[in-house]
């Protein structure tokens, strides 16, 4: 009986063990290249620089969970941050133009999710237009200006911490965020039709799931997430340019993936989600604190997706057919070569340090 | 005719997929210069023999032999270059490339390794003259016609030397004047010496064009006749001629009052004008042949894809159903035709299968109480005898009569008062398909009111009270259990007189 469960657990969490099994290692390694590493102001001043991309994964992997993808996440959150920032900068209240910029991003979550739950279109090219679309109104607003001068309580949310602690508010409100996201996910009838709809559309509607209404609530909830992100990155920074966020999607979407959501959609947990972004978060940290240039970090982060892509798929293969075929001697080499790749510049990003 | 020698036989051929013996010893020969038509009902192996002819499956057993010479085909190339070639219902071009290119793609004229393409533009030409279509080979496959496109696909016959060429229902999707120009083409490949084998539903094609006839009925070989020695009734009798058994176990109720009325039903281009009713505890089949509209007026019932125009009264109320969600909350249920695509996510557990349409009753708030769940679907699915491992189990792993268990098992959790059953014993094996009949009984019984659509005959005669006939998207007849026979139903969707 217990191993049974032990069993199910297995298959249940697979992914997500892993992930922990990495995230230690990860830290271990870390902890022996820098003394910096376990310190705990260190640690929470990191999570700053990720408080927005792990608010803007979490309606991120809903929208995965379904099949679809939101490529435009960042640029909305450029186009409420900057016309936020615009309407302060015109002499209004920072909070009557936070609050005008949150029903803008709802009008572009709109836009995405009508264009593509009813007039059927792709998501990853309407998203990828609006990609465009949205970052262009937010040049259009600011020009090559930034705005700035945002009043103490505004940049509270990106730079103050909870009372007297060195917790950064911003982080109480992702880890808020993150359990309604996951409650939601795991535990409501909302999250059951995500998974649902994204295993088979068809078969969803034909049992009355409201397909096209839940896909419309994920793309302006994903909107409204991103003005809310975008908000806290200003107030971070304490002023607004049009390129903020620039490329920020495709770290979310990396991390997403990581985290075990299926591309295709229909499968992964929002914990798997989690822990990719802490394992990506303490990768990045360390290799900063190792004064490691942003390239050859982006080089470990790529080959980390690359092996969590290619070795489940195939392992699966491996399961299935359990005669060799020679197709699967490339595949095989294929995935070492990455492995291989992966783990020399993970300790060459050490090795300083390591091997002194 | 040449009473010489057949140019292709088939003999003692035999195919089956799993349990499903498709074909039994099947024989048919076919001489040079004659229009050849095969007859059956849906399912009766006409498919699976053509599939055989052209080198898509390859026989269990039995020999085929080609001018005399004994062939194997293992695949359609090797068919092809035998000169067997297949055209279908639907033509598949690529709609981007030119005629030409269509013609001869994968096998293009070719000089110094690379394509000739002015000779692969005369030769096309030439072809297209001789099948006399006015057009530029030049033209992209996406600006013909369904007619023109088919013409290329015979002049892609044409240049591959086809000895027999095969035309599963080639008129189903043309106007009447293009079917007249396409015989005329069949006709003059006749006179050419090419062997026609010529599939079609329509029985009155058949008298204009074919010269002789197969017969197939459940993958068994009936009778092979000369066309002027038969007439539409013998026709009929050759596809359907089989005795009822006892796999329909039908209890007689007498029907309520009527529950659903339909009048005037129409979506352009897929039905018109539909209209019949359906009463408490009356199983109301609909028959018809593949493609007459059946599927698309029970899809615009449950909201999927609505009529135009058209009533339709529920319990005597008048009511628009315009989305699952609105047919679900008036009391429909629709098993569909397809469980795979339509019926269920395959990757989710039987549980979660089961409760997707109920799941608000498991969620007042919007919290799934997991528990409640997995009881009422672990229930259910032990009322349908569903063979399972657990109630967790994700449904793409069971067998398709359990799968098909689990769908009623969905529907019926919905608590409807009217279930459209779409081809409900379709592929599932026989002990299922009696359990399933039994169901249905049992429900009109208990008064729910029943459509079955089914294109098994004997399915629509053992378990309908009354059947309505769909013939190219209208009612072609609707009859009585006593009265109806499967020669009156299939010459009401034939459209035979």
């Amino acid at each position: 009986m217990s191993t049974k469960r032990l069993h199910n657990f297995w298959t249940k969490w697979r992914w997500e063990c892993l992930l922990v099994l990495l995230i230690v290692v990860v830290a271990f390694v870390n902890a022996r290249a820098s003394n910096y590493f376990l310190n705990s102001t260190n640690l929470l001043r990191m999570t700053s620089d990720f408080i927005e991309i792990g608010i803007l994964i979490l309606p991120m992997t809903f929208i995965i969970v379904t099949g679809n993808i939101d490529l435009s996440i960042a640029s909305t959150l450029a186009l409420s941050a900057s016309l936020m920032g615009y309407l302060f900068m015109s002499g209004w209240n920072i909070w009557l133009a936070a609050g005008v910029a949150l029903l803008v991003s709802i009008c572009a979550g709109l836009l995405n999710g009508v264009l593509i739950a009813r007039l059927k279109l792709p998501a990853l090219v309407v998203t990828l237009g609006t990609l465009s679309f949205y970052r262009g109104l937010a040049y259009a607003l600011l020009g090559d200006q930034a705005a700035r001068g945002y009043p103490p309580e505004f940049t509270y949310l990106g730079q103050g911490t909870i009372g007297s602690t060195r917790i950064p508010f911003a982080l109480l409100i992702f880890i808020v965020l993150a359990l309604a996201f996951g409650l939601v996910l795991h535990k409501t009838r909302f999250g059951r039709y995500l998974y649902a709809i994204g295993n088979n559309k068809d078969a969803s509607r034909y049992a009355g799931v409201p397909v096209d209404r839940i896909l419309i609530t994920i793309y302006v909830l994903s909107s409204v997430v991103a003005a809310l992100a975008g908000f806290i990155l200003a107030a971070r920074f304490g002023s607004t340019r049009p390129d903020i966020g620039l490329g920020l999607e495709l770290s979310v979407i990396t991390i997403t993936v990581l985290g075990g959501v299926s591309i295709f959609g229909g499968s992964g947990t929002l914990v798997g989600v989690v822990l990719a972004l802490i394992l990506v978060a303490i990768l990045r940290f360390g290799m900063g604190l190792m004064n490691l240039q942003g390239q050859v970090q982006d080089i470990v982060i790529g080959m980390l997706l690359i092996v969590s892509i290619l070795l489940p798929t195939l392992i699966e293969r491996f399961r299935h057919t359990w005669h060799w075929q020679p197709r699967m001697l490339w595949q095989s080499l294929a995935a070492l070569l990455v492995l291989v790749l992966f783990i020399s510049f993970f300790f060459w990003s050490r090795s300083l340090i390591l091997f002194r | 005719m040449s009473a010489s020698m057949p140019v292709f036989v088939m003999q003692e051929v035999s195919k089956a997929f799993g349990g499903v013996q498709a074909l039994q010893n099947v024989h048919c020969e076919i001489y040079s210069g004659e229009v050849h038509a095969i007859l059956g009902e849906n399912g009766a192996g006409k498919s699976t023999l053509i599939k055989i002819m052209t080198g898509v499956y390859q026989p269990d057993s039995g020999s085929m032999q080609l001018e005399g010479r004994p062939v194997v085909f293992n695949n359609t190339r090797e068919a092809q270059e035998h000169g067997i070639v297949a055209i279908y219902q639907e033509p598949s071009l690529f709609p981007d490339l030119d005629i030409a290119e269509n013609i001869f793609v994968g096998r293009q004229p070719v000089r110094w390794g690379i394509v000739d393409w002015q000779r692969m533009y005369a030769d096309a030409q030439a072809l297209l003259e001789r099948l006399g279509l006015k057009l530029d080979p030049r033209t992209k496959a996406r600006e013909l016609s369904v007619a023109q496109q088919q013409i290329v696909e015979i002049a892609r016959a044409l240049s591959m030397q086809a000895k027999v060429l095969i035309m599963d229902e080639p008129t189903s999707s043309l106007t009447l004047g293009e079917v007249e120009d396409l015989f005329a083409i069949v006709r003059q490949l006749r006179a050419a010496g090419t062997a026609i084998v010529f599939i079609s539903h329509r029985l009155e094609e058949l008298f204009t064009l074919a010269d002789r006839v197969t017969a197939l009925r459940d993958g068994r070989y009936v009778a092979t006749r000369m066309m002027s020695e038969v007439q539409t009734s013998d026709l009929i009798r050759m596809m359907v001629g089989r005795t009822l058994d006892e796999l329909f176990p039908k209890q007689m109720v007498e029907p309520g009052e009527v529950l659903l009325e339909v009048e005037g039903l129409s979506l352009p281009g897929t039905f018109t004008d539909v209209s019949f009713q359906l009463r408490r505890g009356e199983i109301l089949g609909m028959a018809g042949l593949v493609g007459a509209g059946r599927t698309n007026v029970a899809r615009a019932l449950f909201g999927i894809e609505p009529a135009s125009s058209g009533r339709i009264r529920i319990a005597g109320r008048e009511v628009r159903i315009e989305s699952p969600q609105q047919a679900m909350a008036l009391g429909i249920g629709y098993v569909p035709e397809d469980r795979k695509l339509h019926g269920l996510v395959l990757e989710l557990g039987i549980d979660h299968n089961i409760s997707l349409p109920i799941l608000e009753r498991f969620s007042p708030r919007g919290w799934i109480n997991t528990r409640s769940e997995t009881e009422a679907a672990r229930h259910s699915a032990q009322q349908l005898e569903v063979k399972m491992a657990s109630v967790a189990q994700p449904v793409g792993q069971l067998s398709g009569g359990n799968q098909q268990k689990v769908v009623l098992a969905k529907w019926l959790g919905t608590q409807p008062q009217i279930l459209i059953l779409d081809e409900p014993t379709r592929g599932i094996d026989v002990g299922t398909k009696a359990a399933v009949h039994a169901l249905m009984s049992e429900l009109a019984a208990q008064g729910m009111a029943i459509l079955m659509i089914s294109s098994e005959l004997p399915e629509v005669l053992g378990m309908s009270d009354r059947i309505v006939v769909m013939r190219e998207g209208r009612v072609a007849g609707i009859f009585e259990r006593e009265g109806a026979t499967q020669e009156l139903l299939m010459a009401a969707a034939t459209g035979a007189r």
